[in-house]
């Protein structure tokens, strides 16, 4: 950490933010577009993700280069870690939403639609309906075709379980090793979390080839499909995001750009991936297990 | 580290006063990192969308100054509704309130900007995009979102147009531009602050904002997921709010509320931050019980996030259920009360001068505690079966916007505005617009009141012959409201091309580390801490 | 004397004073009917007055503290200011006052939560109903099902398009008189279970103090025991599309004698609807008036619909092709879109009259004239469903 600075490093004015913007228009058109089966939409929505990932190179290259020149103090340490800590914070809440319509569903709408709390929907409207959890049968299966069948919770997805568990351990050991100076321990626990991370996706995504093609679990397969994609899809993605994170720490860590008093950014990243591998937990008990 | 060099070298400012191309023009204000600068171009952005919004509400007070379809067509008329909510909320009041907190809160705290400028672009530049797109779904074909601004499944989702697509994803980044802005936000107010400048020495101002910004951190991510469960229903098949998978319609109303509840906490907060930075300032008095007003900012904010079914008392959620949200709800009123009361305190035995700050602040109070009454009487949960989704409502929301978070925000740029510029604004001009925009505001919403009452319902385009009268006068008083802005707008530019110079401390009740800076303020300023009296 | 003086000028002032009313009376083109009704109605059930009670009493401890406020403030204006050269006082907190201004307003909330509860919980007790009507809302209609009796009918608005669109001067209860009322004994406890076919509506009549969301796919339920004879009128209440402020409810309380003799008259069989009058002509006129009230919403009164929201007629293969599957989609509707099923809301002269007039107007011109029995023939070679299923 430079403490050369007592001032606080106010950046001067710089065209990164103005790009991301552009390129999340693009995006989001581009993904709008291609919903509606226009023929440009895929490649909109590819550019647009390309200019934005150009914009985190630029702009977060921006500010380690800022970082290495000693032009950062403890002051904006400080901005950086709590401006992740709240980024969290929101993030926890995006997947609380999910996990609240998960919750709902399950213990209002579906017993609802079966009769078990107020009969008289279930008697008029669905009587063929049974409510169970997770739902097989739907209540409308003619156009909502519940899934066959599931895989159990102790396959893949306790295997993932450990995995990502696995890897937050490593993480943390990895850091350990940043803290005392070992070399080898912070780069090995590095790579090995990133590829248990890696080896985590793989495995998801041979849990949904199967869900598609074995147990007839699918995004229109009613609620249960609904939710199980959406939470584990959005988890799913931010694994990939916080792995990248993580790949990128190693390759600064490899370049020697942390020590024990300027970590912050190898520190976010450990957050991060802590907090993906805690909603991996709630998914595990709440989605596949209970 | 040739990039950064060249990255430099192609954003060399001159001095921001100093003429320049428009080359020159565009770059700074495209590329700036100053609080100063974005806080302008928020507030210019809500200006400018504050007339397109209010275009809207021209439209459709047009086509309900009498019963029958004259003016557009019931299509139309639905698409017109939903954006001019979704505009005046997005558009215009949030931005402005950041706008207000992009200026303010690093001159009230002593900061030298806030504390992560480009983040502070970004959030910015989002917003032209994000509308942007929204306003072009009016164009596209099937016509523009048409269900409201609540966005209610399966309206939404079965039934809506495809723009309603570009409208989920315009939502997503709206939503972005304010995480990214209420980060930047609470860490300037936590790290930023000078020497000195403890916790109870904050201004009301960057309180409020400390907890909107918090509130804002909790609701747009669940706005988020929740327009993307519409986005899945419409596009992938899924059951979310599809009883036939499984899903409940009334889900993403929970979900919807949980966002939209505090989100009028979001809008109203900063406005009290507002109106407790005027009236002790014209009042030349303390701001009465500093220590109960935080304790009241935050019991607000915490409580919001816990009453939203109140929306959807008619909905037959189970009685547990209206009876906890009926209870929670009626609780918000003790804080909001104690608000009120510390204002008043504030004003009574002081030394009271009448500027056009000083009478936007006093109308809040006067109008928006009249919100505030209808309010209670929404809570209670029998009776709102018969305001809910009524004229009642439309009234009741409209007190507390207008004249709640637009009077405040109308107020405090009279109030700060020579601070920024350096000229004063027309006094005169001011209180043309004061009463003019005071009138027309009463005589527009109170007749909705009676509306809801006597039976109309709200999101009509034409209503049964017995509502006539009051939609008639409520029209007169929409087109009053309207042209009285531009009052306003001229009295802006006015000023900042050609007003009297302004002193430091322009107003001599006022108190506060941003009345100690020139005005206009350094384009830096408190680059080095000032120091702080304890 | 003075009285036969009085009179006099009595008699002599009315003769102004009418047509002075009069004039200004006709200038508005609704002054007739048009009201400054200020307050909610006190209705006629139990529920309408225990609520509009709550609602008095409310604004009646609102405007005590409303006028103690607000006079603090006005009194405030006047005797403190500047100009009149009032010192400020220093005092910027005072526990005592500030822990009664909060412990206060939470007692008078207390007070007004226990009135409310108590109603709140009569409005959720719908056991021992002597009546239970099931009320669908569809897009842009109600429908209502005697569960008990076995009679089920949709209530349509009844204003003509030329009144909300057109010229035409509106009647007295424009955009609140229907088809079909519902009709409902007085002095007797009704239930309703409400649900909808396709978006959110909401049931609403002030008079009866009900006000109940029509959510898809779920049955949420009220009462009420209505003791005054009378048509009570209400609309619905949940923004539903382009419809929404065009399907109004109207409720027609009678005498228990009365309603047995409706249930009974509803009971009778539906006349089958002769074809020996079935010309081109007769087909199209009727054709076309229903057309413009029951499609032209969506597809447009010149057939060119919406595009990419809805389907053009007047260039569509389904109404120059074949006439069997022309019917069968009107009668079926679309599943997973806004095209209802026609079938169960209009008999077969209708659905005839409306699909001759689409296959001939607009240029479409096939010359076709479809009659009652083939929309009946296509009807029975498919289950009826009501318009709410999905097949």
């Amino acid at each position: 950490m430079a403490h050369a600075q007592s001032k606080y490093f106010v950046p001067k004015p710089s065209y990164w933010p103005l790009l991301g913007c552009i390129g999340l228009l693009t995006f989001f058109v581009g993904a709008a577009h291609w919903l509606h089966h226009v023929w440009y939409g895929p490649y909109l929505l590819f550019l647009g993700a390309t200019i934005v990932i150009m914009m985190m190179i630029g702009w977060f290259g921006r500010v380690i280069h800022e970082n290495r020149t000693g032009l950062h103090n403890d002051q904006v340490d400080h901005s950086f870690r709590w401006g992740m800590m709240w980024f969290i914070y929101s993030e926890v809440l995006f997947f609380a939403c999910f996990f609240g319509a998960l919750f709902y569903t399950r213990l209002w709408s579906v017993p609802e639609l079966g009769g078990e709390l107020h009969p008289i929907t279930h008697i008029l409207l669905w009587s063929d309906f049974t409510a169970q959890w997770p739902l097989m049968r739907t209540p409308d299966n003619s156009e909502f075709t519940g899934p066959a069948s599931l895989s159990s919770p102790w396959g893949i997805p306790a295997l993932n379980t450990l995995l990502l568990l696995s890897s937050g351990v490593a993480v943390t050991i990895a850091h350990w090793g940043l803290r005392h100076g070992k070399r080898a321990v912070l780069i090995g626990g590095l790579i090995i979390s990133i590829l248990l991370g890696a080896t985590f996706l793989f495995c998801q995504g041979m849990e949904y080839h199967a869900a598609y093609t074995e147990h007839g679990l699918t995004l229109d397969a009613g609620s249960y499909g609904s939710l199980f994609f959406i939470l584990t899809g959005f988890h799913g993605a931010h694994v990939t995001i916080g792995a990248t994170f993580l790949t990128i720490i190693l390759m600064r860590s490899l370049a020697g750009h942390f020590t024990a008093d300027n970590q912050f950014a190898f520190e976010a990243g450990t957050w991060y991936w802590h907090f993906v591998d805690v909603v991996w937990l709630m998914l595990f008990i709440f989605v596949y297990w209970l | 580290m040739t990039m950064s060099t060249q990255h430099d070298a192609a954003l060399e400012q001159p001095h921001p006063n100093a003429r320049r191309s428009l080359a020159g023009f565009l770059k700074h204000w495209l590329f700036t990192t100053n609080h100063k600068d974005i806080g302008t171009l928020y507030l210019c952005l809500s200006l400018t969308m504050f007339f397109v919004g209010g275009a809207m509400a021209l439209v459709i007070r047009a086509e309900l100054f009498q019963p029958g379809m004259k003016v557009v067509d019931p299509d139309f008329y639905n698409v017109l509704i939903t954006m001019h909510g979704l505009i005046m909320l997005f558009a215009v009041v949030m931005p402005a309130g950041v706008g207000l907190a992009n200026w303010q809160i690093p001159m009230m705290i002593g900061a030298p900007d806030m504390a992560l400028p480009r983040l502070n672009n970004m959030s910015f530049w989002i917003l032209p995009c994000a509308i942007t797109l929204l306003a072009s779904t009016i164009l596209m074909k099937g016509g523009g979102p048409n269900f409201g601004w609540t966005l209610y499944a399966p309206l939404s989702t079965a039934f809506g147009p495809p723009s309603t697509d570009f409208l989920i994803f315009s939502v997503h980044m709206l939503g972005i531009s304010s995480i990214l802005g209420s980060i930047n936000i609470i860490v300037t107010i936590i790290n930023m602050r000078a020497p000195g400048m403890t916790w109870m020495k904050l201004p009301m101002f960057v309180w409020t904002w400390l907890v909107t910004a918090f509130l804002l951190l909790c609701i747009m991510p669940v706005l988020a997921g929740a327009v993307t469960m519409m986005l899945a229903d419409r596009n992938f098949g899924t059951t979310f709010f599809d009883a036939a998978g499984g899903g409940d319609p009334l889900l993403y109303q929970h979900l919807f509320w949980f966002f939209g509840h505090p989100e009028v906490y979001v809008l109203i907060l900063p406005a009290f931050g507002v109106i407790s930075q005027i009236i002790p300032t014209f009042s030349r008095k303390k701001l009465f019980g500093y220590g109960l007003m935080v304790i009241a900012t935050a019991a607000i904010a915490f409580l919001s996030l816990t009453v939203w079914a109140h929306h959807m008392f008619t909905t037959g959620v189970p009685l547990g259920a209206e009876l906890y949200f009926m209870y929670a709800t009626m609780l918000i009123a003790v804080p909001t009360g104690i608000k009120v009361f510390n204002w008043v305190a504030t004003m009574y035995r002081g030394s009271l001068s009448f500027e056009t700050p000083m009478l936007f602040a006093i109308a809040f109070i006067f109008l928006f505690t009249l919100g505030g009454f209808t309010g209670v009487m929404m809570a209670i949960a029998p009776s709102d079966y018969q305001y809910h989704d009524s004229y009642f409502i439309v009234a009741h929301f409209h007190y507390v916007l207008v004249p709640g978070a637009i009077f405040a925000f109308l107020g405090a740029i009279y109030y700060w505005l020579p601070k920024w510029c350096g000229r004063m604004y027309d006094e005169r001009l001011g209180q043309w617009h004061f009463w003019l925009t005071f009138i027309a505001t009463n005589v527009t919403f109170f007749p909705m009141h009676f509306l809801g009452l006597a039976g109309m319902p709200r999101r009509i385009p034409d209503y049964a012959l017995q509502f006539s009268n009051f939609n008639a006068v409520a029209s007169v008083g929409a087109f009053i409201f309207g042209f009285a802005q531009l009052i306003f707008l001229y009295n802006v530019i006015h000023t900042i091309r050609s007003g009297k110079k302004a002193t430091a401390q322009v107003w001599d009740g006022a108190e506060g580390l941003e009345w100690t800076l020139s005005s206009p303020p350094p384009y830096h300023s408190f680059q080095t801490p000032p120091k702080i009296a304890p | 004397m003075v009285k036969q003086e009085k009179m006099k000028r009595e008699k002599g002032t009315f003769p102004f004073v009418g047509p002075i009313l009069a004039c200004v009376a006709s200038m508005s083109p609704c002054a007739a009917f048009a009201d400054w009704e200020i307050n909610l109605p006190r209705g006629v059930t139990p529920m309408s007055r225990d609520i509009y009670d709550l609602h008095m009493t409310i604004i009646g401890i609102l405007a005590v503290i409303g006028v103690i406020v607000y006079g603090v403030v006005i009194y405030t204006i006047i005797r403190h200011r500047h100009s009149k050269g009032a010192e400020a006082a220093t005092f910027d907190k005072n526990l005592t006052l500030e822990n009664i201004w909060t412990v206060i307003p939470f007692l008078i909330l207390i007070g007004m939560a226990i009135p409310a509860t108590l109603v709140m919980m009569d409005m959720d007790d719908v056991a021992d109903a002597d009546l239970t009507i099931e009320i669908t809302g569809s897009q842009w209609k109600w429908h209502y099902s005697y569960l008990d009796q076995g009679i089920e009918f949709y209530s349509n608005l009844s204003t003509p398009p030329d009144q909300i669109y057109g010229a035409a001067k509106k009647d007295a209860w424009y955009l609140r008189e229907v088809d079909r009322p519902l009709v409902l004994p007085i002095n007797k406890k009704v239930r309703f279970v409400v649900t909808s076919t396709d978006v959110i509506h909401s049931w609403w009549v002030p008079e009866l103090g009900i006000k109940r969301d029509a959510l898809p796919g779920f049955i949420y339920q009220a009462w009420a025991r209505i003791d005054k004879p009378g048509t009570y009128r209400g609309q619905c209440a949940e923004l539903c599309g382009v419809g929404h402020a065009f399907m109004p409810i109207v409720v027609k309380a009678v005498s228990d004698e009365d309603f047995s003799r409706w249930v009974g008259q509803q009971k009778k069989p539906h006349a089958a609807p002769r074809t020996a009058q079935w010309t081109m002509e007769t087909a199209m006129a009727r054709g076309k008036a229903l057309f413009n009230r029951r499609c032209a919403a969506c597809h447009q009164e010149n057939g060119s619909g919406i595009p990419a929201l809805f389907p053009a007629l007047n260039t569509s293969a389904v109404t120059v092709g074949p006439i069997s599957q022309h019917i069968d989609l009107v009668l079926n509707g679309v599943p997973g879109s806004a095209m209802q099923a026609f079938g169960p809301q209009l008999d077969d002269a209708a659905l005839a009259a409306i699909i001759t007039y689409e296959r001939n107007a607009w240029g479409n011109d096939t010359g076709n004239l479809v009659t009652p029995d083939q929309v009946r023939a296509r009807r029975s070679t498919q289950p009826t469903k009501r318009g709410n299923d999905q097949p």
